[in-house]
């Protein structure tokens, strides 16, 4: 059963990208030679052929380079994380084995995945420091970027000034320019007295204290890393209607109430995008220890390309599951937040219904 | 009387405090001077954070040997030198290296843009089955890590034997959407396309324009913003990039001669140094032993086509950003 799962049925995963792809294309033929064959006879084309048509024409190059880079690639690693592939002289797919007594080939499925656990004693720990980190950092970067993009939003002098600064990072902080920054220790702020801090630190345990002072040894680095955090925001910002802001100003509402009822509400969606955006951006920089780890695995001897692979499918369950924690915190919960009666009454009134509390207050309208 | 003046005076009195706290605190139509300031002390100080690491570097690259040993010359140095910039063109063989960056960035940027523009028109405008199915794919290629995928395209490459140390893997990929964060270029321009009202481009196609002159001459022309930020962030990701561009030149395996970048030269750069100067053989006595300060002026000059790229482009890529809608909705 084993063998023949191995044998027959895995290696099918990597022709499904191109066998799609095949499907489209043949599809799309079809549907270009109907659509022909009508003008010939000279019939208008139906509308939906047409877009179909010109659809598939203006995202046809992409559609090739998905299925033939992105699609099979992610099918060729999932399928290699299974085997036991090397990558020294040339290529060779060797099957995975191990031999029982009797000398029959074993298919041990998970082997790779496995072996991580053996041979990487650092990875489950590393893993976890990430995680921390990554929790402790995107609260840090969400919020400044915020705070710079309100700022740089409101008025004030020599604006472009200090967004052509705020822009910098975007153009320089990346891998061998910030390794020989941090190399040259500039990647903490010189003024915040390091002292106050590993002083309060100490008496946490170190699980938790760790990450901290990491955090503020790196804080340059992780303020860098929030340029397009600030341009997200701020085209955000942009986008909230100023009627909205007229009209809480004229009810009075000071500026304190209209950032939080009013600011942060519409910029929800952005500060999901973004905190999604930097968690992307961390899991995959390289300036992160795991990619470190996988990259320098690839090309280990007693490693090799399939137990990258399978680190590689670790690490992307962890991401994947940060990410989905990321995004249930700040997703918007629609039902339950409306308190606002009125706007609750026009989404109840979608539904057929209007609640009662509004019709009494139409009617006392009417009657006044 | 007196006491109604005496009154007129504490009215006054009021009044001028009154106006003394609106001004300091602010009203809900103006910010106070203290917030202004608050503001503004923030907006410096982070600017200055900003800014240190690029003026450390440049201050760094100026200075002597002897500055650097001196604790008294942290900021300015004593005497300017131009050398570390000699000796650190000599190591990254600069003027050659800048060309061949320059072809390895361009090229694939120019393809980057023309062919992500287009993709994010077809997912804008037209409706067509299997269309939520490709935008999913989309979004998974954002959200999966480079290096799931990384792995088997160095693969297929080398086995077309394309990683050959020229531009081909990279105008292979932009041209076919899949270079560097592509994904995020095809986002923007799909959420800009989204925004050309419909109505101009149906108009064209009712003059009868075609639906691909429609969308050079109606949505390109459109769309300028979103080129640009796409174009300078592209440029930027092409130039810093240094994993995947070691692996599209074939980097450990084939890897013979051929185009480099200077980001991968400014990784080598020790190295580079020693053997360009000779400097291990004598290492102890030798005057000529790597220093901060030439490191400094070789990072400088890596990222001073991007410096000077950004501050010509700055002020449309400043008022781009604000009409780009960068965002995804």
């Amino acid at each position: 059963m084993g063998n023949w799962l191995y044998e027959k049925v895995l290696p099918l995963l990597e022709y499904v990208p191109y066998v799609l792809l095949g499907c489209v294309c043949a599809a799309l033929i079809a549907a270009l030679i109907y659509a022909l064959v009508r003008r010939s006879q000279k019939k208008p084309v139906q509308r939906f052929i047409r877009d179909t048509l010109w659809g598939y024409f203006f995202i046809f190059p992409w559609l090739v380079g998905i299925c033939i880079f992105f699609l099979s690639g992610v099918a060729d690693s999932l399928l290699y994380s299974f085997y036991n592939l090397k990558l020294d002289n040339g290529l060779q797919l060797i099957p995975l084995t191990g031999e029982d007594a009797m000398g029959n080939t074993v298919y041990t499925p998970l082997a790779n995945y496995i072996s991580v656990f053996n041979k990487e004693l650092n990875y489950p720990v590393t893993l976890a420091n990430f995680a921390v980190s990554l929790i402790l950092q995107l609260p840090v970067i969400i919020a400044f970027s915020l705070i710079i993009a309100l700022m740089l939003n409101g008025k004030i002098r020599g604006r472009g000034f200090f967004r052509t600064v705020f822009f910098l990072p975007v153009i320089i902080a990346t891998g061998p320019v910030m390794n020989q920054l941090t190399a040259q220790g500039v990647s903490s702020v010189p003024m915040v007295s390091q002292n106050v801090i590993t002083s309060v630190l100490a008496g946490m345990p170190e699980f938790i204290s760790t990450p901290i002072s990491d955090l503020f040894s790196q804080l340059i680095l992780i303020l860098w890393n929030s340029g397009i955090q600030i341009l997200i925001f701020l085209a955000g910002l942009q986008k909230v209607p100023t009627a909205m802001y007229e009209a809480a100003k004229i009810d009075g509402a000071s500026g304190w109430e209209t950032f939080w009822k009013i600011t942060l509400p519409t910029l929800r969606s952005m500060i999901l995008l973004n905190s999604i955006y930097t968690v992307v951006t961390l899991a995959t920089g390289s300036t992160n220890p795991i990619i470190d780890l996988i990259y320098n695995a690839t090309y280990a001897v007693t490693k090799g390309y399939s137990y990258a692979a399978a680190m590689t499918w670790m690490y992307t369950v962890i991401v994947a599951i940060l990410l989905l924690i990321t995004f249930l915190i700040i997703r918007e919960k629609k039902e339950k937040k409306s308190k606002d009666i009125w706007r609750r009454d026009v989404e109840s009134a979608k539904r057929g219904m209007q609640s009662k509390k509004v019709r009494k207050l139409l009617e006392r309208g009417k009657a006044a | 009387m007196s006491i109604t003046d005496m009154e007129l005076k504490e009215k006054a009195k009021a009044i001028r405090k009154e106006k003394f706290k609106k001004r300091m605190l602010g009203s809900a139509d103006k910010r106070g001077l203290m917030m202004s300031l608050v503001v503004y002390v923030l907006l410096v100080t982070i600017a200055f954070i900003y800014l240190y690491p690029v003026l450390y570097m440049f201050s760094r690259s100026l200075m002597t040997r002897s500055d650097l040993l001196d604790a008294s010359a942290k900021w300015l140095p004593s005497q300017i030198t131009g050398k570390n910039y000699q000796d650190a063109i000599l190591t990254l063989d600069y003027w050659n290296s800048l060309w061949k960056n320059l072809v390895l960035a361009l090229v694939p940027t120019v393809c980057q843009v023309f062919i992500c523009s287009m993709v994010g028109y077809g997912f804008a405008r037209y409706k067509f089955p299997l269309k939520g199915f490709w935008m999913a794919v989309l979004i998974l290629a954002f959200l999966l890590p480079t290096q799931v995928t990384s792995l088997p395209n160095y693969l297929t490459f080398s086995r077309l034997k394309l990683a050959d140390g020229t531009v081909k893997p990279f105008v292979i990929t932009a041209v076919l959407g899949q270079g560097f964060k592509s994904v995020l270029c095809v986002l923007i321009f799909y959420n800009f396309h989204r925004q050309t009202p419909q109505s101009l481009v149906e108009a064209a196609e009712i003059d009868g324009a075609g639906h691909f002159k429609a969308y050079w001459r109606i949505a390109v022309p459109l769309c300028t913003a979103a080129i640009v930020v796409v174009t300078l962030f592209s440029f930027v990701w092409y130039w810093n990039e240094t994993t995947l561009v070691r692996e599209y030149l074939g980097y450990g395996h084939t890897r013979a001669k051929g185009l480099t970048t200077l980001m991968i030269e400014l990784q080598k750069f020790e190295d580079s140094y020693n053997t360009t100067f000779d400097a291990r053989a004598s290492s102890v006595t030798s005057t000529n032993k790597i220093n901060d300060a030439i490191r400094m002026a070789g990072t400088m000059l890596a990222i001073a086509p991007l410096l000077i790229l950004y501050f010509v482009l700055q002020k449309q890529f400043v008022e781009s950003v604000d009409r780009a809608g960068i965002t995804g909705e």
